[in-house]
């Protein structure tokens, strides 16, 4: 499992790419990709082209982003998810609460 | 750079005449011009010094005592063999009826006295330049022979690694005709054909991009691939993504294998296909119309697995329809003028059909009518498939038959993890490699991860190290949930969370039993709070209900029994 995060140079878009399994053992990684930055950014990509596996924590995690991002308001695309990964965030309906491409 | 060292090399020259002067002049000027000069004094000192020295050319007067010229070329010649002996015969005659019988002695030119030493020269250089071509010219026949040889022997042993390989589950069965070339191997054309636990037919018929070797070579991690899995039971979408993937792996880009798989099922009279590159397949119904099945897949070894889509198309067959598959041999086949078969021809020979059992041998026969002495016909392949029902010998009925579906159609399992493991040790690549072994949860793995996974995350966090969904309320709660975690397994030394499994399987499927306890105090699923979408925690076991056919706490709610179906049609 790795986290890797790049920002856009105004600072106005963060994308987070997560490799592997997405699980518990990610959360500090996770959270450190958007707390450490001085400025919140307005947009936040989540690129899951190559995480293998979600977790209910990972699920939490994705919520604690959403929070910190702006709640209702906030601007959170996920994409390129596998139809296993897919299929976990929409039993939870998690379409809602983010834009899943 | 040799050859012409070779030219300028001593060229030895046997001159054979009983005139003496005639031959010390001839001696002389032959000498003068820098080469070897042997004598006779008739032809059979000829034949004799012929014999020992292996001159490069021969000088022969046709009159001499004992043995005549002409019957000294005759043995030279015959002890020369395929080596070209230039013989000169030196004579003063002129006539046409002497000249004659020279040639048919074997030799090669005349010389008239008085000699011309030019004239000499002439001949002498370029008899011998044709000799060093001829020795050369044989020498490379013999190289070729060689090698040719040796190309056909290494053909005949990779053919027949490849026929035993490729042919160790051919199924001999009243449903399957097919009709190979016998080259069609180094032409690229595979063919592999077995029958499934479950007494489905499944055949596959590959084209490889080129020809040769590494056609045929690529056929094989195909072919063991396929047998391997359809025995075991495995579905036909996975076979292909298997095969697939090791295409994909070993053959260089632009190397790859067109192919169409059939799965025949004779007791629902259906038929699944899938066309990836093939020329059309053509179904041939009872009422004598042509379906045409078309590729619509890229073929195997181009995509990766996460691109590669193998979903086969279901189709129904009447009992007595008849399935055709081919490679592009038959179309592309071509008669003398260099037309093709071409697929007109074929669906004429379809239309003009009376009788469909004899079919397969009419689009033999116009095929091989309309090549005619035109061109090889050696990579023509053709499969008939036709829907009839199994016969008795061929399957064996009821219970035998499920059991035989898999090596792992009925087991269980229990798996425990002890206080030591917590912190190092993920039951779940272990457990979860147990279940690919079984062919039909093989599709299922994404969802059985999640099942398991959930379950086990549960019994450890919350039953083993008493942690509470609460304290991840908040985010930094979930930190300090995540430290607690680590330091509390860390920290333990008793406890253990349990993992059964069992797995059964009926003619359509099977199911299998999840059941996790933990040394927890349990919970009251009762006392759950409901969710409102937005806390952090409590997602796993509402996820687990939605993946699983059933779902019980049991117990105090430290042990949580989950029942997975799957079917074969999945």
């Amino acid at each position: 499992m790795t986290v890797t995060s790049t920002v856009t140079s105004d600072g106005s878009e963060l994308t987070i790419v997560i490799k592997g399994r997405f699980d518990f053992s990610a959360h500090q990684d996770f959270r450190g990709s958007y707390e450490t930055l001085p400025v919140r950014p307005d947009h936040f990509i989540i690129d899951m082209t190559d995480t293998a596996y979600l977790d209910s924590s990972a699920l939490g995690m994705l919520l604690l982003l959403r929070d910190y991002a702006g709640g209702d308001a906030s601007d959170i695309v996920i994409k390129n998810a596998s139809t296993d990964v897919r299929r976990i965030l929409s039993i939870s309906n998690f379409e809602q609460l983010f834009t899943i491409q | 750079m040799d050859l012409a060292k070779k030219d300028e090399r001593l060229i030895t020259v046997l001159v054979a005449d009983d005139t003496a002067t005639d031959r010390i002049i001839l001696e002389t000027i032959l000498r003068k011009q820098g080469h070897r000069v042997l004598s006779a004094e008739d032809g059979e000192q000829a034949v004799i010094c012929f014999r020992e020295h292996r001159p490069d050319i021969v000088l022969l007067d046709a009159l001499m005592p004992r043995l005549d010229g002409f019957a000294a070329a005759r043995q030279i010649k015959s002890l020369a063999g395929e080596e070209l002996v230039p013989i000169i015969f030196l004579t003063s005659l002129t006539d046409t009826e002497s000249l004659v019988k020279c040639l048919e002695a074997g030799g090669d030119d005349f010389l008239s006295k008085p000699y011309n030493p030019v004239i000499l020269q002439a001949k002498v250089k370029s008899f011998f330049r044709m000799r060093s071509m001829q020795r050369t010219m044989l020498e490379q026949r013999d190289q070729i022979a060689q090698h040719n040889e040796h190309f056909l022997q290494e053909q005949t042993v990779a053919k027949q690694v490849f026929d035993n390989i490729t042919s160790s589950g051919h199924v001999d069965t009243e449903h399957l005709r097919y009709y190979l070339s016998p080259l069609a191997v180094f032409n690229g054309d595979v063919m592999v054909a077995s029958t499934t636990p479950a007494g489905n037919l499944m055949v596959l018929l590959g084209d490889f991009t080129g020809h040769g070797l590494p056609a045929a070579i690529g056929a094989m991690p195909l072919a063991t691939t396929f047998y391997g899995m359809v025995d075991k039971g495995f579905a036909m979408s996975d076979i292909l993504a298997e095969i697939n993937g090791k295409l994909k792996s070993i053959l260089p880009v632009g190397l790859f294998c067109c192919a169409a798989m059939v799965e025949m099922n004779f007791r629902k009279n259906t038929v699944r296909i899938w066309n990836g590159g093939l020329p059309a397949a053509y179904l041939y119904r009872r009422d004598g119309s042509v379906e045409q099945i078309k590729s619509t897949h890229l073929p195997l070894g181009v995509l990766t697995n996460k691109k590669f889509k193998a979903d086969p198309a279901l189709i129904s067959m009447e009992q007595g329809e008849r399935l055709y598959l081919w490679s592009d041999g038959i179309h592309e086949a071509r008669d003398t003028e260099g037309e093709m078969f071409g697929e007109e021809r074929l669906l004429a020979a379809f239309a003009q059909n009376t009788q469909a059992p004899v079919l397969f041998d009419e689009l033999l026969e116009r095929v091989k009518d309309f090549v005619g002495q035109g061109q090889r016909s050696d990579d023509l392949s053709l499969i008939e498939l036709l829907m009839a029902p199994l016969s008795s010998a061929y399957v064996t009925p009821g219970t035998e038959q499920a059991n035989s579906q898999s090596q792992l159609a009925e087991w269980s399992l229990s798996f425990e993890v002890k206080p030591s493991s917590f912190a190092i040790f993920d039951p779940l690549p272990l457990l979860l490699s147990v279940l690919l072994e079984v062919p039909g949860l093989r599709n299922h793995s994404g969802t059985l991860y999640t099942i398991i996974s959930e379950l086990y995350t549960n019994a450890l966090e919350h039953g083993v190290l008493g942690l509470d969904s609460s304290i991840k309320d908040d985010p930094e709660g979930f930190d300090r949930y995540y430290q607690l975690r680590r330091e509390r397994t860390k920290a333990i030394t008793e406890g253990y969370v349990k993992i059964d499994l069992a797995h059964s399987t009926d003619m359509d499927g099977g199911s299998l039993a999840i059941v996790v306890a933990d040394s927890g105090n349990g919970f009251d699923p009762a006392a759950r709070p409901e969710l409102t979408g937005n806390e952090y925690s409590g997602r796993g076991l509402k996820m687990i209900e939605s993946l699983c056919d059933s779902l019980e706490v049991r117990g105090a709610g430290n042990v949580v029994a989950a029942t997975y179906c799957w079917r074969n049609d999945d």
